[in-house]
């Protein structure tokens, strides 16, 4: 299978320089691969770093040390060290992400954040309804929308441009039943079409049925004390 | 494809003062770029070093390939006229309130050369309702407009040009918090649809990540971080731009 995306040597620590300059070191070493057509699951516990893999694969967090390599318009490139451009260039076309939340932009409406994600206008709509998004929400900025309804707004713009690459962030962690359903949904259909996908995942029942591996992220401890043998 | 505008090493003093500290920045053609820092930062001069109304004491501006910096002063006039616009802080820098909402608007058009009356006004027109004011108060002085509705104004008067690049000033300072989220809007609408290359000056964060596709931190006439909107916002490494972004109330 087509290799879509190659973490190496990862590693990512915070320095809280307004707590005294403490470090906080949460990745040491971390290494991940993803090919065409597969879903990874990260599995860990709580604080252990999921998110902040999740997010230093999507660029959001800068990484202190590794490579991030992924397939943008057929070559492998250094993601990690990618300049501002070509990270938008990277996410406009090949890596999609849906985070927790929906940061909402004042009066857009909700259809054009799909479109604006580059999605037809027709299939933007479609997959509004799809998300039980009826129509008279379309036209109105998410702003007022339950956080339910604005995590399927974010869901439809990140299942929308049909990425090759998708990161996804507790996907359907505000979502009742019925749209779990439809994400499980996207989500296989995704994967039918050969996209790669890195996801979150704390419904495991969810988990179970996209997931085709669980890559287990573990917190990195002090670092051992020396012994006495 | 090459950077629009690229400066480099530009130093100057205000008396002992530092506004300028070694600064190089460039902006690539439809790239939105906020530099943000406190008052006295230097990030205005920045934006008026890099303009050419300034000139600092070293360093280099170069724009599409010309020294902006050598540029004579109807040179430089005359960018400011077609690819270039600039937007002030306060509308009533960048509007003439003798000459009314329209033809502050299609003033800028003749500038640039346009000599058909008929098509200037009816530019005009178009350009009020783009910016969302009613075309049917275009012979209205703009002191009969709203400070928002003034800063839209001006937005009109400067993008009528299409211009390539667009320096703007702190453009939501001082009006309503409700009125901002508007302008913002708008420019980023405009920036989009434009393919507009726009320098941003603000103090805003959530302007910022709002609008900007990179983010230059300024303190002391230094950039001390800069990098991709996000990035620089949600992971900031140095410690004066972990103090803004974290001083950020959330709403």
């Amino acid at each position: 299978m087509t290799l879509l995306l190659k973490a190496e040597g990862l590693r990512k620590g915070f320095t809280l320089h307004l707590q005294g300059g403490i470090s906080l070191p949460v990745l040491e070493g971390e290494a991940l691969e993803l090919h065409a057509g597969e879903c990874v699951a990260l599995s860990g516990p709580s604080g252990a770093g999921k998110s902040t893999l999740l997010r230093c694969l999507q660029g959001n967090y800068g990484v202190d040390a590794g490579r991030v390599l992924l397939r943008h318009r057929g070559a492998m490139v250094d993601f990690a060290a990618a300049e501002p451009r070509l990270v938008r260039d990277i996410r406009a076309e090949t890596l999609g992400y849906v985070s927790q939340f929906l940061r909402v932009i004042p009066r857009v409406p909700a259809l054009e954040i799909v479109v604006e994600a580059g999605v037809e206008r027709e299939a933007a709509r479609a997959l509004l309804r799809r998300m039980n998004l009826p129509d008279r929400l379309h036209s109105l900025p998410p702003a007022t929308f339950s956080g339910g309804e604005q995590q399927r707004v974010n869901l439809a713009r990140g299942f929308g441009p049909a990425y090759p690459i998708l990161l996804l962030d507790e996907p359907t962690a505000s979502l009742d039943a019925a749209n779990r359903e439809v994400v499980v949904a996207l989500i296989l259909e995704a994967k039918a079409r050969g996209a790669g996908i890195i996801g979150i995942f704390h419904d495991e029942e969810v988990r179970d049925r996209v997931a085709d591996r669980l890559h287990r992220v573990l917190p990195i401890g002090p670092a051992p004390a020396t012994e006495a043998a | 494809m090459s950077a629009l505008l690229q400066a480099e090493g530009l130093r100057l003093r205000f008396g002992a003062a530092p506004a300028l500290d070694g600064v190089s920045v460039a902006i690539w053609p439809g790239e939105v770029v906020a530099v943000v820092g406190e008052s006295g930062s230097g990030k205005s001069t920045l934006l008026r070093v890099l303009s050419g109304q300034i000139a600092p004491d070293a360093g280099t501006v170069h724009y599409a390939g010309q020294d902006v910096l050598a540029l004579s002063e109807a040179g430089r006039r005359r960018l400011m006229r077609t690819e270039w616009g600039y937007v002030h802080q306060n509308a009533r820098d960048g509007l003439r309130l003798g000459v009314s909402a329209g033809g502050n608007v299609g003033e800028r058009l003749m500038a640039a050369g346009e000599r058909r009356y008929g098509s200037i006004r009816e530019v005009a027109a178009r350009w009020m309702e783009r910016v969302e004011l009613d075309p049917a108060r275009m012979d209205e002085p703009p002191r009969n407009f709203s400070g928002g509705m003034q800063q839209r104004l001006q937005i009109a008067r400067c993008l009528v040009t299409e211009p390539r690049l667009v320096f703007m000033d702190e453009p939501t300072g001082g009006l309503d918090v409700s009125v901002q989220a508007r302008l913002l809007d708008l420019i980023r609408k405009l920036a989009k649809e434009m393919g507009l290359a726009v320098f941003l000056v603000t103090h805003d964060i959530a302007a910022a990540r709002l609008l900007a596709h990179r983010i230059l931190v300024m303190r002391r006439g230094q950039v001390v971080e800069e990098g991709l909107a996000d990035r620089v916002l949600d992971d900031p490494r140095h410690p004066y731009t972990q103090l803004l972004v974290s001083s950020v109330l959330a709403a």
